[in-house]
């Protein structure tokens, strides 16, 4: 496959690979360098990818695998202290500036789920994948999709009325 | 009537029953101006999401350069080593002749030096003909 064609087939989903690994990873920076390295990964096994029935659901594994490894080694180098330590200070006084900002307010609320319940909302709010292609993708059951979803949905709203009965939201 | 259908739809939004075109007439509903103000508090969420899936991954990926710096540096690896071996092959063959040469030089040096002193011994044998030239021419 020649780069021209590569870039054909990639181009229609690597934000999608990036929307995902950000919302993963949660900073611009990492997230970047981990499209990067999945397209990498990918070009590098250019002559096999024929074989691949659906190249933007291999990608997008790829792209969960990649960024939930990152996570984890992040956690045993002590990094995500470090990290959270960080961001708690930077959410205090966002807290205080940006209060009304709604969409800040909903990226705070996304970061504090848990991993599975932002790849499945950020798959089918975000990018509208059937349900059938998120159980493919995260190798997850139908029913355990939908209550994840569910859940994290409800977890979105009840955050939301908390701020929104607080004259915020 | 559209409220209605509305309010049913995020009943089943949020257990996570609704198709994506119906949550797509979700996202619609919630992306206009005015919402009515009990179901304002969602307003956050669905535009959210609609603002998210605008991101763009902006970031060059140097394909073809790493590829092709590759190739060159290899090229370049081989070219240096054939150099490398045809030019190594010519100093030695060099070195080796020139080897050679001055060893010669020494054997020949050696040969003259002996040579020199044979006729420095020859020289006393015309003493001896000269003396024996007398002797005949005496007599």
């Amino acid at each position: 496959m020649q780069q021209s064609e590569f870039i054909n087939v990639v181009m229609p989903f690597k934000d999608k690979l990036y929307r995902l690994a950000k919302r993963l990873l949660v900073s611009k920076e990492e997230a970047e360098d981990a499209t990067q390295e999945v397209l990498l990964k990918l070009w590098s096994k250019n002559e096999s990818m024929g074989e691949y029935k659906n190249v933007e659901a291999f990608a997008m594994t790829m792209t969960k695998n990649f960024c939930l490894d990152r996570l984890k080694s992040k956690q045993a180098s002590n990094l995500k202290l470090v990290h959270s330590n960080y961001r708690d200070e930077n959410v205090s006084i966002q807290r205080q500036i940006e209060a009304k900002d709604s969409i800040r307010l909903m990226e705070q609320i996304m970061e504090a789920l848990p991993e599975q319940q932002k790849m499945v909302l950020q798959l089918r709010d975000v990018e509208q994948y059937e349900f059938e292609e998120i159980c493919e993708l995260l190798d997850m059951k139908p029913t355990a999709v939908r209550v994840t979803l569910s859940r994290a949905r409800k977890t979105i709203r009840e955050e939301l009325a908390k701020k929104h009965s607080y004259g915020i939201g | 009537m559209e409220l209605d259908r509305i309010e049913k739809l995020l009943e089943k939004y949020f257990e996570a029953t609704t198709t994506v075109a119906e949550e797509k007439d979700l996202r619609n509903y919630f992306s206009q101006e005015n919402v009515e103000t009990h179901l304002e508090q969602y307003k956050p969420m669905f535009n959210y999401f609609s603002a998210a899936k605008e991101e763009r991954y902006t970031k060059q990926v140097p394909l073809k350069p790493r590829r092709n710096l590759y190739q060159w540096i290899s090229v370049a690896a081989v070219a240096l080593l054939t150099f490398g071996i045809y030019f190594g092959n010519e100093y030695r063959e060099r070195k080796q002749a020139e080897f050679a040469y001055q060893e010669t030089k020494k054997a020949f040096e050696l040969l003259a030096e002996n040579f020199g002193r044979g006729t420095e011994k020859v020289a006393y044998l015309q003493e001896f003909e000269a003396a024996k030239q007398k002797i005949y021419n005496n007599d």
